[in-house]
């Protein structure tokens, strides 16, 4: 009997050990969600959250439309709601009306919502409306854990205006069963002369993408096509811009700003890197599925993680949504840097620099804050606390459409993901990618500079334009570049000036 | 009664006229004199800057404005010939005539946003079932809403078959309101169907016409949840109207004081036009 109970007693601990299900306990029987650890003891843990009573209180939030964002915050909402008592009311809001959603009410002086989503990019404009994130949540030990990037990123001038939830960059992911393949590489041999292999420049990519467009490679029935890319123009496409234009335009021979000249603030927009990057993208219009012109976040994760192209790069969403269980390209991805260029150009001798160079984008993320007029302050906190806690961060950052991506130091460990069902060497390739460029010198920032979405609002235009046929690269950025300075001198030079400079020293490794 | 005690009564209306007409445009005009965006949450005055802008320095207003043009006068004068031609249908002493008359209102019943959703699916160029069926008949996939070109006709389309009924449901109120003595007069003289039309029911209906027309002119000029839905202007700038632009200024630019520039001088131009639109009709279509 003793050997029986002794047996039981290590098939159970075994199981809490090693199992993701075995993790059960009373929390997880109620909220499934967080079946896979069952709740982790922290300051804003399930089990911390049931002692609040925030009985016939109504929080209110604005978020992002479901699923990006925005069904994660409902999700927990609902959670928040049964564990407190709270009422949660929950809007959605379209990604490019999360600005002004929140910055009308924040203008007229009034809080119709406790708790903004939006961009971390919003910051410069936000955070004089937005409440300081109180110590006790700062020195919180799920806080501790986040990167100092991601600190870096929720915080102006050192204080903490938004709470971080979510950690966002740009990154290429193909078709790993496809590179990988032997018949493949050989058959592309033959055809262009060239190897096979992870793109290292964005032409080795296009011309990859354009050799695997239009044909059924996967051999489900259906044509595949060569790249999901955001092209379109009110859809964050102008990150997916700069995400191209790195590398030719990110030369680390010239410090001193990407997107403007810190000591003239002339825009570089319309320089030689820049158009070249947008001729690209203008060829990429030919190997994108049809109406890819068209694709939002939305459509790219559902294009590339329903595995209808051989690439795509953007967040990590997509990757993640491929590499979901009920995915059909399960564990057939993979991860690596942003493709380079084979030259890059040098604003300050006005030639091309020969030689490789590739520069991540660090595009940040979701962000969200509590409103200075909220009357609910500390149950806002609370919520976002509740957010991401550390059970709700781990079962998050599994789910691809959810948009909750890796921040914390524990996420760039490969178990988390073997955990939920990643090949090793996936898994590994991509902590080593987003490892790779918190590492890397010579990376890119968005703007976060007064009147940020006006300026890359004029950029989006001008690239739509372009990607349309209407205007030539060098004709849209330059009118872009024009409404640049225009913007500028609206704004004034000097506001600009002042906020991009500390963009400009992370860039140039000064922070 | 004293007479001028009259006036008290006109009160509450002349109020309710101040409050929902007056002071949004009054307001409109000071905000369009202002700067008010941001990085500058104020009613500052900035004089007529903004208006300077508008009329040197943004060529996208003025092409989305002859973009909204072409868009609502394509639209209006489609929805006429068809709402016309289904009006006549009905309007005779046909099988089913009240089942028809239903469906023909169908669409203009639904939630604009809602259908414009179902066109989007429909028309999505590598998962929508119109470019698989076309397939199946052989013909290449179009591209509905990433050409620039065909984008704004599928705007139409959109357009054509939400609205449609409205001017149908206008047209054949008329024509069920018109005298019988001039038909059954052309009847006596022997007047062919087509004549019957040409001399008889168009000119009577002209009034209405006009009246329709120029009501469904206003309302296309205001496009924007079809745009926004179907193609947020796209492909670059192809299908952006002036309302989209507007908006964009506005509510995701933030420009507010800029957008308040636009609109104002929008609707000063739309007051115009329209008017202008309404008399050369009248001047066509009705003979004294």
């Amino acid at each position: 009997m003793k050997t029986i109970k002794t047996c039981v007693t290590a098939l159970i601990s075994a199981l809490l050990v090693f199992s993701p299900v075995a993790y059960a306990d009373k929390w997880s029987d109620q909220f499934p969600h967080i079946k896979a650890t069952g709740d982790i003891p922290g300051d804003c843990s399930y089990e911390s959250m049931s002692k609040k009573n925030y009985k016939g209180k109504t929080l209110k939030i604005n978020t992002h439309a479901v699923p990006v964002m925005g069904e994660p915050t409902a999700l927990h909402a609902e959670q928040f709601a049964k564990l407190t008592g709270a009422k949660v009311d929950v809007t959605h809001t379209p990604a490019g009306d999360l600005y002004a959603k929140a910055m009308v009410p924040f203008q007229a002086g009034q809080a119709p919502y406790d708790i903004v989503f939006g961009f971390s990019n919003f910051i410069n404009d936000w955070r004089r409306y937005l409440e300081p994130v109180p110590k006790k949540y700062v020195e919180m030990k799920q806080m501790k854990d986040v990167t100092p990037s991601h600190i870096g990123v929720a915080s102006w001038d050192g204080v903490m205006y938004q709470f971080p939830v979510d950690g966002d960059r740009h990154y290429l992911k193909y078709r790993k069963d496809v590179i990988d393949n032997p018949e493949y590489q050989k058959q592309y041999k033959e055809a262009t002369g060239k190897e096979l292999k992870v793109p290292t420049t964005w032409k080795e990519y296009g011309e990859m993408a354009a050799y695997f467009n239009g044909w059924d490679w996967d051999g489900d029935g259906e044509k595949e096509y060569g790249s999901a890319e955001v092209m379109k123009k009110d859809d964050l496409m102008y990150a997916a811009f700069y995400s191209r234009s790195a590398a030719y335009s990110k030369n680390p021979k010239t410090p001193g700003g990407f997107f403007f000249d810190l000591e003239t603030m002339e825009p570089l927009i319309n320089n030689p890197g820049f158009v070249e990057a947008l001729t690209d993208w203008v060829a990429a219009t030919k190997y994108v599925p049809p109406g890819g012109i068209n694709f939002g976040l939305g459509d790219e994760i559902g294009s590339f993680g329903g595995g209808q192209t051989l690439f795509s790069f953007s967040w990590d969403d997509a990757f993640v949504a491929a590499m979901q269980p009920d995915s059909p390209i399960n564990n057939k991805v993979g991860a690596a840097q942003l493709p380079g260029a084979t030259k890059v150009w040098n604003r300050k001798t006005n030639s091309w620099d020969e030689g490789f160079n590739q520069a991540p984008f660090f595009v940040w993320g979701w962000a969200v804050g509590v409103a200075k007029k909220s009357k609910e302050k500390e149950m806002a906190f609370d919520y976002l606390c509740f957010f991401a806690n550390e059970a709700n961060h781990q079962a998050d950052i599994g789910i691809g459409r959810f948009g909750v991506n890796p921040f914390r130091n524990d996420d760039f460990k490969v178990d988390v993901w073997t955990q939920i069902g990643w090949d090793k060497d996936i898994a590994q390739s991509y902590v080593d990618t987003l490892a790779q460029m918190e590492q890397s010198k010579n990376r890119v920032f968005p703007l976060r500079v007064p009147g940020t979405f006006e300026f890359n609002a004029a950029l989006a235009t001008a690239a739509a334009k372009a990607l349309a046929g209407q205007l030539s690269p060098q004709a849209a950025l330059d009118e872009a570049a024009k409404q640049w300075n225009d913007i500028l001198n609206r704004v004034g030079k000097d506001n600009v000036r002042k906020a991009y400079a500390v963009g400009v020293a992370m860039e140039d490794n000064k922070q | 009664m004293n007479f001028k005690h009259k006036f008290v009564f006109l009160f509450p209306g002349l109020f309710v006229l101040i409050g929902i007409l007056i002071f949004p445009i009054i307001f409109t005009i000071r905000l369009s004199l202002s700067g008010w965006n941001s990085y500058t949450p104020e009613m500052n005055f900035i004089g007529i800057t903004n208006y300077i802008r508008l009329f040197t320095d943004d060529p996208r207003f003025w092409e989305s404005f002859f973009r909204l043009s072409f868009l609502s006068v394509t639209t209006v004068i489609l929805q006429y010939v068809i709402g016309f031609a289904l009006a006549m249908i009905v309007w005779r002493e046909i099988k089913f005539k009240r089942f028809f008359r239903v469906i023909f209102l169908v669409p203009m019943m639904t939630t604009p946003v809602i259908m414009t959703v179902i066109w989007r699916t429909f028309f999505h160029e590598s998962l929508g079932p119109v470019n698989d069926l076309l397939g199946g008949l052989g013909v290449k996939p179009i591209l509905w809403l990433s050409d620039p070109v065909i984008a704004k006709f599928t705007v139409i389309i959109v357009e054509v078959w939400q609205w449609t009924p409205f001017m149908f449901l206008l047209l054949l109120a008329g024509l069920l309101s018109l005298p019988k003595e001039p038909f059954l007069a052309a009847a006596i003289d022997g007047a062919s169907p087509f004549r019957k039309f040409v001399y008889v029911t168009f000119p009577l209906m002209a009034p209405i016409s006009i009246g329709a027309i120029i009501i469904r002119l206003i309302e296309a000029s205001k496009i924007m949840d079809t745009v926004f839905v179907l193609t947020s202007g796209g492909p670059g700038t192809a299908t952006e109207t002036s309302s989209f632009y507007i908006y964009i200024k506005g509510l995701r630019e933030f420009q507010m004081g800029y957008a308040a520039t636009l609109s104002f001088t929008y609707l000063v131009i739309m007051i115009i036009s329209l008017t202008i639109i309404a008399k050369v009709l009248t001047k066509l279509m009705i003979k004294e």
